[in-house]
């Protein structure tokens, strides 16, 4: 078998044994199950950035775009999790294909700005319409409808059951996009978009398919987040959820597949344990944002790729 | 009241909010214009100059003229100097290379907030008002105090122009921004100037807040709002170009102004950068500006 086939199957496996053998204690269980999703939601983010080499700083958008499309479909359209996971994808595909069209107009910082401001404006838009949204305050999805083949997914077993196939099923579908000729073709752009254009390929659709593959996984992330923890609230579409995603993927190493879980579990640990000491636990987001970007720019499966294994997709 | 007196309390009041949005935008473009980079923290240097507005003036207990005028000169101080230590600290060492900057001022912005956070606390404070003094406009009183705040805005941005136009450092200034490696091969010593400029922006910045802050209260999360709207304004008037910020913080501000009164600030803010939108659609670089990003 080749050997990136048995690092990131290794990988899943590991989080597998992890459930069967019950080493998790009910919070590290819970915060494993967060982690997942949020990690799904790295990998989409990845996809754009570290394969694409797009640097967007808006994708709470897309994350919110699916969170609210499942939960506000539960909450007032009375949808089974099927029907709501569905309309989250296209709902997530469309949105990521329109901010993708107006965004990919501009190139560099541009690009970083005005996908910064579209998410800004999703959030205002989900505070203006507080009536459906029910804004900051947010909406609890009651654990009836939380139910999927007539499994329970508030149950934590259950819900990390479910979190880890999604982040699998994002993780081999990010995978085959790693090693597929389409991948090939992003890794090209972001190295040298010029380059790219000048061997004849149409750079500007693989942008905007980039662009919607990572909507769409967000999009999902998103989702399966609302539904597997039952809340949806307008803090998941502000700022910081845009940066999140950056900076898991930076610290994990960008453009390594799983440089997300990485990141995202450090992160999570980390601000888990500042939340206890501060309120202002985000300081930490900030100082390890200059430590990165200051000293490690290639993140830790980065730099490990870059020292050692070569072959890490 | 009629539409008619509606309206023109709304043009007030969206006067005052662009005079003091064209000076935040004007830092930011500044420091885009001559550096190159977009600085994302910008927002927390005014969230920086309004609380230590609040902090100065209270020094100053019973005499709020006192207070504000020592706010003015001492709080964009603090505010640029902090601004300078920060690019010698950080981003001097990334080469201000754009993407790395970015994400290293994001750092900065919740640096800054979260330290306002531990130290300001989570209360917005109110800071007494110099003068109080009502201007009767036949139909409703107006606080004179908002005219001198759109009165100092324009000095202030006048004599960033003149300085730009007229003096030496100004000529260092353009000649860096026109082309940084050849300035440098004339003796220009552009990592002092950068460090000038990126102090200057945020000063300029901390001085809107504090001629903002007697009319609207201190809160450490102040600066979001004004920095979304500073991108607003700086892409509509292209990013560097000084005239096309102003213009365009003219008319962002009077909008959202006029729409904040009539119907929500939410919905004004959604539809300025919805504007945004067609103006990238028609002119990728902005309106007035030629500069590419």
């Amino acid at each position: 078998m080749r050997k990136d086939l048995i690092l990131h199957l290794g990988a899943l496996a590991i989080l597998l044994f992890l459930e069967l053998f019950g080493v998790f204690s009910d919070y590290h269980q819970g915060n494993f199950a967060r982690i997942l999703v949020l990690a799904a939601y790295g990998i989409g983010y990845n996809v754009l950035f570290g394969y694409t080499g797009l640097l967007s700083l808006g994708h709470a958008l897309f994350f919110s775009a699916g969170l609210y499309a499942s939960g506000l479909s539960i909450y007032h359209l009375d949808y089974n999790v099927g029907q709501s996971l569905i309309l989250a994808i296209c709902f997530s595909a469309f949105f990521s294909l329109l901010i993708g069209y107006l965004a990919l107009r501009t190139v560099g910082v541009s690009f970083m700005i005005v996908t910064l401001m579209f998410s800004q404006v999703g959030y205002l838009c989900i505070l203006y319409f507080g009536g459906i949204t029910r804004g900051d305050e947010g909406i609890v999805i009651q654990q009836s409808s939380r139910v999927f083949l007539s499994l329970d997914l508030s149950d934590p077993t259950i819900r990390y059951y479910s979190a880890l196939i999604i982040f699998s099923l994002c993780l081999i579908f990010n995978l085959w996009i790693a090693k597929s000729s389409f991948g090939r073709v992003l890794i090209a752009i972001r190295e040298n978009s010029d380059r790219a254009l000048m061997l004849g390929y149409n750079v500007h659709l693989y942008k905007l398919l980039a662009v919607i593959i990572s909507g769409t996984i967000s999009g999902l992330a998103g989702a399966c987040y609302g539904i597997l923890f039952g809340y949806v609230g307008a803090s998941f579409a502000a700022v910081p959820y845009s940066i999140f995603p950056l900076l898991w993927v930076l610290i994990g190493g960008a453009g390594t597949v799983l440089g997300p879980l990485v990141g995202a579990i450090f992160m999570f640990y980390l601000i888990d344990y500042a939340s206890d000491i501060t309120d202002a636990y985000m300081i930490i987001v900030g100082i390890t944002l200059l430590i990165v970007t200051l000293y490690a720019r290639r993140g830790l499966l980065g730099e490990l790729r870059y020292r050692y294994f070569k072959w890490i997709p | 009241m009629d539409l008619g007196p509606y309206l023109l309390f709304a043009s007030l009041e969206g006067l005052v909010h662009a005079a003091v949005l064209s000076l935040i935008a004007l830092g930011l473009s500044l420091v885009f214009g001559v550096m190159r980079i977009v600085n994302v923290a910008h927002g927390e240097f005014f969230m920086l100059g309004a609380i230590l507005a609040w902090w100065i003036s209270s020094f100053a207990l019973g005499n709020a003229a006192l207070g504000f005028l020592l706010a003015l000169l001492i709080a964009p101080l603090i505010a640029g100097v902090i601004a300078m230590f920060s690019d010698w600290l950080i981003l001097k060492h990334l080469k201000y290379d754009p993407e790395a900057t970015i994400i290293a001022t994001i750092g900065i912005l919740y640096i800054i907030q979260q330290a306002a956070l531990m130290t300001f606390g989570p209360d917005a404070r109110p800071v007494e008002q110099p003068f109080n003094i009502r201007l009767d406009l036949y139909w409703f009183g107006f606080s004179a105090y908002k005219f001198f705040v759109i009165f100092a805005s324009i000095i202030l941005l006048l004599s960033v122009w003149l300085v730009m136009a007229k003096t030496k450092f100004g000529l260092l200034l353009r000649a860096t921004q026109l082309d940084s490696e050849t300035a440098q091969a004339f003796g220009i010593p552009i990592s002092t100037v950068y460090s000038l400029v990126f102090g200057a922006g945020a000063a300029i910045a901390a001085v809107g807040a504090v001629l903002i802050v007697p009319i609207q209260q201190a809160h450490y999360l102040m600066g979001g709002e004004p920095l979304l709207l500073a991108f607003i304004v700086v892409i509509i008037g292209g990013l560097g170009s000084l005239r096309g910020t102003v213009a365009a913080a003219v008319l962002i501000g009077m909008s959202d102004g006029i729409i904040s009164v009539f119907f929500s600030p939410t919905l004004a803010k959604i539809l300025a950068t919805l504007l945004v939108v067609f103006v990238l659609l028609i002119r990728p670089n902005g309106l007035f500006g030629t500069a590419k990003a």
